[in-house]
């Protein structure tokens, strides 16, 4: 087994998931069986093989960097529309310091 | 008016010619959306009051002697997942039901200013994770060619939608074959542009390393069309390319003689017997268009779903963070405390392949677990993508299948998420190593499903992989 239910639990905690009892079943089985597949990667010799930090590493060059020049905001009003409790310009949240 | 077989050049002939205004042809699609779309549950949500200030725009234009655009009145579906100025955007997840976008995603912008019209929003998987459409919060889509089957997906609103002539073209997105698979499902052509050619802006993030935004259309055509007007730098969007953008259509019509074109052994080896029947003819027919097909060896190919599945899970559990119940409209009941409100609200909030991605996202970027899987997932990325350099110095394009079978049927897959990624295999190495790939039809099973066939050229060269797949689709309807 690659993954235990005690491992899932402490991932969902990481992951800020709530998870049922039978959702923490379902994940264990599921992961331990994907994690058995992906095990493979195991298999390939990567000595001397640089990790892919950068997708057009090797692509022809293209300028990314933009001109660094102000422009205006979304602005705070449009930017609260959604929030599920604005009040007085800010994100409103239950309370972070618990006692 | 035959909405199913309208083509991006026939609107504009009829705009031209004033068999028809953009203003008429909205009100006609839309209402031939509300009548159709609940076969196929393709729409989330149809944007008529955007619809129609848009084709009144056309119409104004084309009223004063202006060129009203190269998509001058043509009705567009988008994909859910990107956001659209006060249009409700879901994402097809329960989180971001009653989510409106503050502002337009750059692709949206330009469609709009060529002249599009956009008709609505189309149903996909949440968060663009899935390869059937069957994680939708909204209930799946129905494939409109085999209604007991899946479209495809992520995208497969947007395949459909397409497929049922509620909209000429559709803007989807691709992380690992989400545009290509429901493409081929749904006997619509779909394109996947190089990494960075079109603008993410407004594209809900998934795996930003990964992510595309790409055409869906009925013809080859119809895709370079929209894939001319969408591509190119964009200021908002730091990874997008300052590469030059051809006009894609300008290559279509001609000859691909002497084209030298790669069939990798290990794309053909566990096809279904009808597949590969029907991407051999494919294949046939480039041949006695003159293109020299060759065999070629791709050796890291069966790494590449285990490789996708670290690299993507990891960067979506990070992308996936920001749904925490403090800015996107969802937050779950009345929590005491901070914490307990990010877990209600993630809990609650997403769905269950969401939770399995981002819980193995999260565990391998876990403590002690980095460098023996995102690292090693990234180091195997760039043998993957060595692979395709490397015969790209031998082949102008490689030719494979999109999908190792055709469009399955609800629920077959639904609860053996291992298998349903394994189906991914074909499509995922091409956005793994950042290069163009699109699916073409390639005719259809004794069943009549259609089935794809793929090109994949190297990196800013689209205008190969359109040339291809313009002659044989000329060839098929010859």
């Amino acid at each position: 087994m690659r993954i235990t239910e005690a491992e899932v639990r402490y991932v969902a905690g990481l992951a800020n998931l709530e998870l049922s009892d039978a959702e923490v079943r379902q994940f264990q089985a599921d992961l331990d069986e994907i994690l058995e597949h992906v095990a493979r990667l195991n298999e390939i010799d990567t000595s001397g093989v640089d990790a892919m930090a950068q997708v057009l590493y090797h692509a022809e060059d293209s300028a990314t960097l933009r001109a660094d020049r102000p422009v205006s905001p979304l602005g705070n009003a449009a930017a609260l529309t959604n929030a599920p409790q604005p009040g007085n310009g800010y994100f409103k949240v239950p309370k972070v310091i618990e006692r | 008016m035959d909405l199913p077989s309208l083509t991006v050049d026939a609107v504009r002939k009829g705009l031209l010619t004033r068999q028809f205004s953009a203003s008429e042809l909205a009100r006609e699609v839309l209402r031939f959306a509300e009548v159709e779309n609940p076969k196929t549950n393709a729409y989330l949500r149809l944007s008529p009051e955007r619809a129609l200030a848009a084709a009144e725009r056309v119409d104004a234009r084309i009223a004063r002697g202006e060129d009203p655009g190269p998509l001058a009145g043509v009705p567009v579906a988008v994909k859910d997942v990107i956001v659209t100025k006060g249009v409700i955007t879901t994402c097809g997840s329960k989180l971001l039901e009653r989510y409106v976008p503050p502002y337009d995603a750059t692709a949206i912008i330009r469609l709009e200013g060529a002249g599009a019209v956009i008709v609505g929003k189309t149903n996909c998987d949440e968060f663009a994770m899935g390869s059937s459409n069957e994680n939708s919060a909204f209930g799946p889509v129905r494939n409109p060619i085999a209604p007991d089957r899946v479209p495809g997906g992520s995208s497969g609103g947007s395949a459909a939608a397409v497929a049922q002539g509620t909209a000429v073209v559709a803007l989807g997105s691709d992380t690992g074959g989400s545009i290509r698979q429901p493409a081929s499902f749904c006997g619509v052509v779909g394109v996947t542009p190089t990494y960075g050619r079109v603008s993410r802006y407004g594209l809900t993030a998934f795996a930003s390393s990964l992510d595309h935004i790409g055409p869906l259309a009925r013809n080859v055509r119809d895709a370079a069309t929209v894939l001319g007007v969408i591509a190119g730098r964009d200021p908002a969007d730091a990874t997008s390319a300052d590469a030059p953008v051809p006009d894609y259509t300008a290559a279509l019509g001609g000859t691909v003689k002497g084209l030298k074109l790669g069939l990798p052994r290990e794309y053909l080896k566990d096809l279904t017997s009808e597949t590969a029947t029907l991407i051999g003819r494919a294949v046939d027919a480039l041949k006695h268009l003159g293109c020299d097909v060759r065999d070629i060896s791709l050796p890291y190919t069966d790494a590449a779903v285990a490789c996708y599945y670290i690299i993507a899970t990891a960067e979506a559990s990070s992308n996936l963070a920001r749904y925490d119940g403090v800015r996107y409209t969802f937050r779950s009941g009345n929590p005491e405390t901070l914490r307990e409100m990010y877990r209600k609200t993630r809990g609650v909030g997403f769905g269950a392949e969401c939770k399995r991605r981002i819980m193995l996202g999260t565990y391998v970027l876990s403590a002690g677990y980095y460098d023996a899987y995102y690292l090693k997932a990234q180091k195997v990325r760039a043998l993957i993508a060595r692979d395709f350099a490397r015969a790209f110095e031998e082949v102008d394009a490689i030719v494979t299948p999109v999908s190792p079978f055709p469009a399955f049927r609800l629920g077959e897959k639904l609860h053996d998420p291992l298998a349903m990624y394994l189906s991914d295999i074909y499509t995922i190495t091409g956005d793994l190593a950042g290069i163009p790939c699109m699916s073409v039809p390639c005719g259809n099973t004794a069943e009549g499903l259609p089935v794809g066939v793929q090109f994949l050229t190297k990196h800013f060269d689209e205008t190969t992989m359109f040339r291809l797949a313009d002659a044989l689709e000329r060839a098929e309807s010859a």
